[in-house]
């Protein structure tokens, strides 16, 4: 199986991820390759079989949940410190809506 | 009091007893340490940076404790390596990604405060794949890590930083992260041990997140013991990660005196098969010492072993592909000084600032999820997850531990495989097994090849069942099967 180039490009652009031409053609081969090895999966029938989201299912279904209680959380100050451009306590980004 | 010697190769129980008769102070170790780590690690590349003010201020708070006669805890003034996808506070945390090169982590992995508290000195930060992603540690943005046994040969991956750091001496334990078999594989190839425990065991908050169902903070050391003093430290309930176990933990380390007599041992007969190569032999000796330490070795089948790689490569794809959505130039990353638009920002960002193997990652992890192919790839995927872990509790119904290879070769050559992804992906095989069905395993050293290479044996246990895991490899060191 091959991947096309028409189809890389599609997911790439699901993925938000630009890709050189060069790339585009060595994905193209390399993702192709690693999906036929999927495609042995098909031999199993698997209709009767329950998938398996997360490995343990021990305790309560709400034993994970904790009291509502207020605690504190990061501050605006430490969350934006590693943020590329960020000012008035926002990220900033470049500009969606013209006015 | 004198600075300690035979700093290479001292162990956890080694530190206690010299800070006990005052033979050297926390600080004078934590002081030597970072000078021998910072001279030694040119050779290796394992370390990206140290962490020197916080290893000090680390130590200072264990002499203290030791002045006014408290207990200083397990880990007091033992250095310590951290993968550089664990988050540590004021620290840089990069991830080995061009993307994260001056992030600055806000807070600390649950895993790093409960080291710290034992009393742990943390020297710095240790090289890997980018986000986890490789077997080679050739993924690195940093620079590759070289091998300590031989500098023209890979040291694994992804935790390939960690378990030179600890073969080479430059830390006594470290910390990795394995999602499947990231920190089994390079303690196999640097011959150090390694210990993936049970999903859960060890909070994940705070570990930058690849693939989050099967992510896992573990271990790396010298010895059995230390790896053992170190995951009691790290593990349990963490209500920052509800998906951490709830299960009381054992002291592991007093497991390692156990009896193995009448211990069964299974050897999954799919493993084997073509196994005739150097590493198999060395598997099989050690299989053999394990029969003269009383184990009962036999037979057993895992019957989905073929479907692995597809199943992990998927699941672990797809995980990621959502995992890394979040690097996008906004809250983290530089950003794509290239770009006009939002949407532009985003993809030349990520464009930049992505490796290749992580590029693949997110491609396979995406398109698999992508509408139409949900069920035929990801849903499939989970099912034959779901049939891999049957294989295994199946087999722990007749056997106590699995005795498996845990790579089909030795360390190979810098650059060798990097051109073949599904390849570098094959080699997975011994590791994703267990990875897939959540239960803890381990690599402890067995032997070297004739070329001097060094090989790890996997152990294999069921759920929580670490002290039954422990107990094994603990025999198995004290018979000297470390060296083959």
């Amino acid at each position: 199986m091959k991947l096309s180039e028409e189809r890389v490009r599609y997911v790439a652009g699901l993925a938000n991820l630009t890709l050189t031409e060069d790339e585009v053609r060595k994905m193209s081969a390399d993702l192709g390759e690693v999906l036929t090895h999927m495609e042995k999966l098909n031999e199993l029938d698997t209709s009767a079989v329950e998938p398996m989201a997360q490995v343990l299912f021990e305790g309560e279904e709400t034993a994970t949940l904790r009291e509502d209680l207020e605690r504190p959380g990061l501050g605006s100050q430490v969350a934006l410190a590693n943020a590329p451009l960020s000012g008035a306590g926002c990220f900033k980004v470049p500009r969606v809506i013209e006015r | 009091m004198t600075a300690p010697t035979g700093i290479a190769s001292l162990t956890i129980p080694q530190i206690r007893e010299g800070l006990a008769r005052k033979q050297f102070s926390a600080q004078e170790l934590a002081t030597e340490a970072l000078r021998f780590a910072a001279a030694e690690n040119p050779k290796t590349n394992a370390y990206l940076h140290f962490s020197p003010e916080r290893a000090l201020e680390a130590a200072r708070r264990v002499d203290e404790k030791l002045e006014r006669g408290e207990d200083p805890g397990p880990l007091a003034g033992v250095p310590v390596a951290v993968k550089d996808v664990i988050l540590t506070a004021g620290v840089r945390t990069t991830a080995g990604s061009k993307l994260l090169e001056n992030y600055i982590a806000p807070y600390d992995a649950t895993a790093v405060i409960r080291l710290e508290r034992a009393g742990g000195v943390i020297l710095g930060k240790a090289n890997c794949d980018e986000f986890a992603m490789g077997s080679s540690n050739e993924n690195s943005a940093f620079g590759p890590v070289r091998n300590p046994v031989d500098p023209e040969r890979v040291p694994g991956g992804s935790s390939g930083g960690p378990g030179a750091a600890v073969a080479q001496g430059t830390a006594v334990a470290a910390l990795g992260s394995d999602t499947g078999g990231s920190i089994r594989q390079p303690a196999s190839f640097c011959g150090v041990v390694g210990v993936t425990p049970t999903y859960g065991r060890v909070s994940r908050y705070g570990l930058i997140a690849f693939a989050s169902s099967l992510d896992h903070i573990g271990p790396m050391a010298r010895t059995v013991g230390d790896a053992a003093t170190l995951l009691r430290v790290i593990a349990g309930r963490d209500e920052l990660d509800s998906t951490s176990a709830f299960a009381p933990v054992p002291d592991y380390a007093a497991a390692l005196d156990g009896q193995t007599r009448g211990m069964k041992i299974g050897l999954p007969l799919e493993y084997y098969q073509g196994l005739a190569s150097e590493t198999g032999d060395l598997v099989m000796r050690g299989v053999e010492r394990s029969t003269r330490l009383g184990c009962e070795v036999r037979e057993i089948s895992l019957p989905h072993t073929d479907y692995a790689i597809g199943a992990y490569y998927i699941i672990c794809t797809a995980e990621a592909s959502s995992n890394l959505a979040r690097f996008d130039g906004v809250r983290y990353t530089s950003r794509s000084a290239h770009s006009q638009t939002l949407g532009d920002m985003y993809r030349n960002t990520r464009g930049e600032g992505f490796g290749a193997e992580c590029k693949r990652r997110i491609m396979l992890g995406t398109y698999v999820l992508s509408s139409g192919y949900y069920d035929a790839y990801y849903l499939k995927a989970q099912k034959v997850r779901a049939l891999i872990a049957q294989d295994f509790a199946e087999a722990f119904r007749e056997v106590d531990a699995i005795v498996t290879p845990v790579s089909p070769f030795p360390a190979f050559k810098l650059g060798e495989k990097l051109d073949d992804p599904l390849q570098m992906y094959l080699s997975d095989i011994y590791t994703i097994t267990g990875s897939l069905a959540g239960i803890p395993c381990m690599s402890v050293p067995c032997g070297k090849t004739a070329g001097g290479l060094p090989v790890g044996m996997q152990i294999l246990a069921r759920h929580f069942n670490e002290p039954g895991m422990f107990r094994l490899a603990g025999a198995f060191e004290r018979d000297g099967g470390f060296e083959g």
